[in-house]
């Protein structure tokens, strides 16, 4: 990763550099909860096949933020955005983009393992059917086993693909919804505090396929662990009162970050 | 003295109880220097609780236990030549009854003394005549013994009533100072009244479950009495309806059930699509405000009476079917028809169905919903994969629920269905249900010792039974579909 880019960051908005690729170009976006101003300003580049951390304290934004890029907020009613998106240079809030096909390229893992009351083998089919993937019961089949081949569920499931997926450990709850979001072939993943509600072994599991789908997939997670965000992702984005504060390389913002909130938060100094 | 005075004097004993008990736990405390174990309330509370709950439960108990012993001495008094049967002896003793409230009206009016009851008693050709100038209308002569059974247990009542209060007044004074005399700092006064306060509570679900045994008890003691003079294979299994008022009934459930059963089928097939609609409607598409309004707009139609609706069945779709279907159709010319009730039925039993079904479609964790939505479904694939597969089993329950509503509803029947018991596929032909006929054998002519009257007991068990084991399966269902989420 090319770190010359992030010397020249400013305290809100971060220029990207020409030379690096970009996936998701955010500009001056805003979110209102009806009369709060939830987020103000915040524009960032995230890049292709790289982990970009989202952290800040509770009720900074980030994941208002995160929900920001597969139009989730669309479901809340109060719920407002201004300033543009862009996703492949594309803005994904223009009135022609309809967030049902947003949602099949960017998919979302949610900070409680959410499995459908389905087996294992429906929650994991569910995304390929809505979408028509697959045309035949064989090449679902594959969609299902590849797709939980890479989310590390399939030596620990292939036995009982019929039973129902509530019945899985936490962890393993937590890497079925991941399977089932990676079913549908995205582009970019985000997760909402993906491992907040599982123990330290199935969090090291989860970290670990994180690392693995980095290859293939652009993602964005968003944690309260600043350790995690240390060890899973390339960039990091500081939030705080709904602002971006700071957005670096990981590697330098865990040693000498530019902006003092952020080396506070990171000092457990508030948050 | 009468009942509610009586509960007054008590309240009265147990209000003085508390404030007594309150100061007594304050001075012991201020006198011995030793910290209350509980509020000085809770030490007021325990007196005026033991002054006034066995009281009140030796009064009900009395006000219970006294007509009944009264009665059977009474009973005793009256000799075999004016009561050769049961039914007799109750005529006689309801004579009784009558005659004992009419004399103390007689006294009051005259302004007399009991003395006077002598008088009158010596005088028997007037008593007749004396009663009915108080508003007592009796059958014919009152024989002497009947009168002095009167006067006895008028004596009897009253003397019970004497007994009762002295009882009451004295068991709440005693306990009350008993209960005030045991004050002590270190009394665990909260722990004794909040038992008596749970006590309570048993007590009232209590009140609700022996209701419930008492209605059975009732109904299957007449059943039996049924079944001894009709065979129950008959009732059950014999396919013609046809009471007589001379005897030889036939009495089959079948037309009945058929015909109870065809209508709630037609009321669920109206009630179950429109209001699992509104529930989704209201539930995963309706805004918050279209919502406030349109959830209690929808309820308002649980709140309309039954016969209310029996109206709208029996003057507008009635003869709406009949004109524009069933007589163009040739199917029928009844303006009353197993369609017009199930119809308006349906309608009634909506509001049961959306009302359920929303709060369960509600009860869907919102991330099921939010977990499809991110994985690029739309809003109907969203509830039709996700969320109904998941609200099922509490659909289902509510689905029963309302069935079990149908299955014992009466008016709208009465005036929508008819009241021929038949055995037909036709819709538009009149039917009538197990609850019309309950109502029709009981308003019958016919003696109520005979089957034609006690069969409404053995129809009667047999809807609860079925209303039973239906909200018995829907809490079931309801009950394990929550435990899926918890």
């Amino acid at each position: 990763m090319n770190s010359i880019s992030s010397m020249n960051t400013t305290t809100t908005t971060t220029k990207a550099s020409p030379m690096t690729e970009t996936k998701i170009s955010a500009r001056s976006v805003q979110v209102y909860y009806g009369e709060k101003h939830a987020l103000r300003d915040v524009s960032i580049e995230i890049r292709p096949r790289s982990v970009t951390a989202f952290i800040g304290p509770s009720g900074c934004g980030k994941s208002t933020f995160l929900r920001c890029l597969n139009r989730m907020n669309d479901t809340i009613d109060s719920c407002r955005v201004e300033g543009s998106i862009l996703i492949d240079g594309e803005n994904i809030y223009d009135p022609k983009v309809d967030p049902v096909q947003l949602r099949a390229k960017v998919g979302m893992v949610f900070q409680k393992p959410n499995p459908f009351p389905k087996s294992i083998y429906e929650n994991v089919a569910y995304g390929p059917r809505i979408h028509g993937l697959a045309r035949k019961k064989s090449e679902l089949d594959d969609i299902v086993a590849s797709s939980l081949q890479k989310a590390g569920l399939w030596n620990e499931v292939k036995d009982r693909l019929n039973e129902s997926g509530t019945g899985l450990s936490g962890g393993q709850q937590q890497r079925l919804c991941i399977a089932r979001a990676v079913a549908v072939s995205p582009e970019i993943i985000l997760m909402d505090e993906p491992c907040s509600a599982l123990d330290p072994i199935a969090t090291a599991k989860v970290e670990e396929l994180i690392h693995e789908l980095r290859t293939n997939f652009t993602i964005v997670i968003v944690t309260h662990s600043m350790q995690q965000a240390a060890r899973v992702s390339q960039r990091t984005a500081m939030f705080h009162l709904g602002l971006l504060v700071e957005e670096n390389d990981t590697d330098k913002m865990f040693t000498n970050p530019d902006d003092q909130r952020t080396q506070d938060y990171i000092m457990g100094r508030f948050g | 003295m009468n009942v509610g005075i009586i509960i007054l004097v008590v309240l009265a004993f147990a209000a003085a109880g508390y404030i007594a008990g309150k100061r007594q736990a304050l001075a012991l405390s201020a006198g011995s220097g030793m910290k209350l174990h509980s509020l000085s309330g809770y030490y007021g509370q325990t007196v005026a609780l033991f002054a006034a709950v066995p009281a009140f439960l030796l009064m009900i108990v009395w006000l219970l236990v006294q007509p009944v012993v009264v009665e059977n001495r009474i009973s005793g008094m009256i000799p075999e030549s004016l009561a050769s049967e049961p039914a007799a002896r109750s005529l006689v003793m309801s004579d009784v009854r009558r005659i004992a409230d009419g004399l103390d009206s007689v006294l009051v009016r005259g302004g007399l003394g009991e003395e006077a009851l002598d008088s009158i008693a010596a005088d028997t050709q007037n008593v007749r005549a004396r009663l009915a100038e108080v508003g007592i209308a009796l059958a014919g002569e009152v024989p002497p013994v009947v009168f002095e059974a009167a006067r006895s247990y008028r004596q009897s009542a009253k003397t019970g009533a004497l007994a009762m209060t002295f009882a009451v007044f004295g068991l709440s004074l005693l306990l009350g100072f008993l209960a005030y005399r045991r004050i002590d700092p270190q009394m665990r006064a909260r722990n004794i009244s909040e038992t008596f306060v749970k006590s309570l509570l048993i007590a009232s679900s209590l009140i609700a479950i022996l209701t419930t045994i008492g209605i059975v008890f009732s109904l299957v003691f007449e059943t039996i009495t049924f079944f001894k003079l009709y065979p129950a294979s008959e009732f059950f299994f014999s396919t013609v309806w046809n009471p007589q008022f001379r005897g030889g009934s036939e009495l089959g459930i079948l037309p009945l059930l058929w015909g109870t059963l065809y209508v709630s089928f037609i009321a669920l097939l109206v009630a179950v699509p429109i209001g699992l609609m509104i529930a989704i409607y209201l539930s995963e598409y309706a805004g918050r405000s279209m919502r406030s309004f349109a959830k209690p707009a929808i309820e308002m139609l649980a709140g309309i009476p039954t016969i209310v609706y029996g109206l709208f069945a029996l003057v507008t779709i009635g003869p709406f079917l009949r004109d524009y279907f069933a007589a163009p159709l040739g199917l029928g010319s009844s303006s009353s028809s197993v369609l017009t009730a199930g119809l308006v039925m349906g309608i009634m039993i909506i509001p049961f169905v959306s009302s359920l079904s929303d709060d369960i479609i509600n009860a869907v964790p919102q991330a099921l919903r939010d977990g499809s939505y991110g994985l690029g479904a739309t809003r109907s694939e969203t509830i039709k994969k996700v969320v109904m597969p998941a609200a099922l089993p509490g659909i289902v329950g509510a689905v029963l629920l309302a069935a079990s509503r149908a299955i014992g509803e009466t008016m709208i029947v009465v005036l929508g269905a008819g009241a021929a018991a038949k055995l037909s596929l036709n819709p538009f032909e009149a039917m009538t249900t197990v609850t019309v006929k309950i109502v029709s054998q009981l308003t019958g002519d016919s003696e109520f010792s005979s089957p034609e009257t006690l069969v409404a007991f053995a129809l009667g068990l047999t809807l609860f039974t079925f209303t039973l084991g239906l909200n018995v399966l829907a809490l079931y269902i309801v009950r394990k579909y929550r435990e899926q989420y918890e």
